[in-house]
């Protein structure tokens, strides 16, 4: 991929910058922190998980829950996308999550079907008292009547484009980027 | 675990035999994820909903079907089980007239355990559906393999190098066959010990180390796989006693108590105690043989995943016509 095709949307200290405030909002939302856990899906959206969970706990001074939900095998499309479908962790925090405040953190909301497969996920593990969704990108184009209740930024990307968000853990540095036609 | 992409395994799983060890490693790798699910509150995944496995099972194995089922159900397949008394039909009939109703029933897989040597590949050439080979005479059981070597690697970290010895009936053996080809393309050492009537002429030319006496064997090895000596054996003549096959060839604490390593013990079971093996060792600290049973399950989870993940049309490619 050419240099010119990218376009950074995010770097390092916007994104932290905006995860920053997603933290605060999580925090206004979910007044009962004891009762939070944070979902990350897999992979980028488990490491902004953390993220988010170690902000809340160093400026609320309490240890937030994560864990990590990974959605291949509730995806809609086994069939479709070829057959080498790569499977990952998927970990709940002690305690599980029934009863909970469950906070599902992604990196990019588009379809809305890793959403769906996430919630049907999670219903397989227990019943949280409520769920929320915390996405860090919504590009729109949903498929599937779904919203989420915290972003970080919204932009409207064309279909053919694709948004990457990076992330230390995975992709050695923070950010977020256009491609263009990317696929 | 880290997983990268591997070449797909194709329609079929007939064997280990062909498998290069990026697909044999990528299977081991996708079921370690499958080994969660069983410890889930609910033990169930969509991934197959709507598919319909038939598990065909033309020779009886209650442990094999039963650990397949548990599979297809935590990835929420609907299953039929179907179970002929192989003695009594002529082989090749049985198996076309099967295929042509399993056809008819429109099923998506089929698992299939037969007393012929390439059956799974007769079956898999003749329908669409996916075919896995759940033990076809003395051929293969690539399953058995695979949960054998995912055990191991849970224990020792590693499947290069390790050094493993099966010992007992390697002629029969279709475990053998799939241990001796599975391991030594991941890069395993692989040595075989047992009587002298019960070892395939020319073994030697699959690349394997032959041990005469077990004692040779603890002491070289990392793990010992023992197979089940199975009782029709002696009666055809081949041990003289089972007393005898113990004394010779037993698994036994005493023998075990010599090794230079603590020694990993598989078994496929069922086992035959004071056999093959001595109960002090199949309950013992070396032993990981209920390990193995509960990664069956996730490595055939992971199986059928992998092959129902191919595209519809790949496998509709792969069926060629019955000539009858």
């Amino acid at each position: 991929m050419s240099e010119q095709e990218r376009q950074v949307l995010l770097d390092e200290r916007s994104l932290e910058r905006v995860l920053a405030r997603m933290a605060r909002e999580v925090v206004e939302k979910v007044a009962d922190l004891d009762s939070l856990v944070l979902m990350g899906i897999h992979r980028r959206g488990v490491e902004l998980a953390r993220w988010i969970a170690a902000d809340i706990a160093r400026t609320e001074g309490i240890p937030i829950a994560t864990g990590s939900l990974d959605i291949t095998l509730y995806r809609d499309d086994l069939m479709a996308i070829g057959p080498r479908p790569v499977v990952g962790e998927t970990r709940l925090p002690d305690g599980g999550i029934d009863n909970k405040i469950v906070v599902i953190v992604d990196d990019v909301l588009y379809t809305g079907r890793t959403v769906r497969a996430a919630l049907d996920e999670l219903a397989d593990f227990g019943r949280p008292r409520r769920t929320l969704l915390c996405v860090l990108i919504d590009r729109g184009g949903r498929e599937l009547p779904i919203h989420a209740d915290i972003v970080g930024k919204r932009y409207t990307v064309e279909g053919r484009d694709r948004v990457e968000v990076l992330v230390k853990e995975v992709d050695g540095r923070m950010g977020v980027e256009l491609v263009k036609g990317g696929s | 675990m880290a997983q990268a992409l591997f070449p797909p395994l194709g329609k079929d799983l007939v064997g280990l035999e062909g498998l290069t060890r990026e697909q044999i490693i990528g299977i081991l790798d996708t079921a370690e994820p499958f080994k969660e699910i069983s410890e889930r509150p609910i033990k169930k995944v969509p991934v197959l909903r709507g598919k319909t496995i038939v598990n065909a099972f033309f020779e009886n194995s209650t442990r094999t079907r039963i650990s397949f089922e548990f599979a297809e159900k935590r990835l929420s397949a609907d299953t039929v089980n179907f179970s002929a008394g192989g003695s009594s039909v002529a082989k090749g009939e049985t198996l076309v007239d099967t295929a042509r109703n399993l056809e008819a029933m429109r099923i998506d897989m089929v698992v299939i355990r037969h007393s012929s040597s390439g059956a799974a590949r007769f079956l898999g050439e003749r329908i669409a559906s996916n075919v896995v080979n759940a033990g076809d005479g003395k051929h293969e059981h690539p399953t058995q393999a695979l949960l054998d070597m995912l055990t191991i690697r849970d224990h020792l970290g590693r499947l290069e190098g390790v050094k493993v010895c099966i010992v007992g009936d390697i002629l029969h053996s279709r475990v053998a066959r799939s241990n001796i080809i599975g391991l030594r393309t991941v890069g395993a050492e692989v040595a075989v010990c047992g009587p002298a009537t019960l070892m395939p002429a020319r073994i030697e030319e699959l690349g394997v180390t032959v041990f005469r006496r077990v004692e040779e064997a603890i002491e070289w090895a990392d793990v010992l796989n023992v197979l089940r000596l199975q009782l029709e054996r002696m009666q055809a003549g081949f041990v003289p006693s089972l007393r005898e096959y113990n004394r010779v060839f037993g698994i036994t604490e005493e023998r075990l108590a010599r090794a230079p390593r603590q020694l990993l013990i598989l078994h496929p079971g069922p086992m035959n105690r004071g056999v093959e093996i001595d109960s002090a060792v199949a309950d013992g600290p070396h032993s990981v043989i209920l390990q193995q049973v509960t990664n069956g399950v996730a490595v055939r989870m992971a199986v059928l995943y992998l092959l129902a993940g191919g595209k519809p049309e790949a496998a509709e490619a792969a069926k060629t016509e019955v000539a009858l």
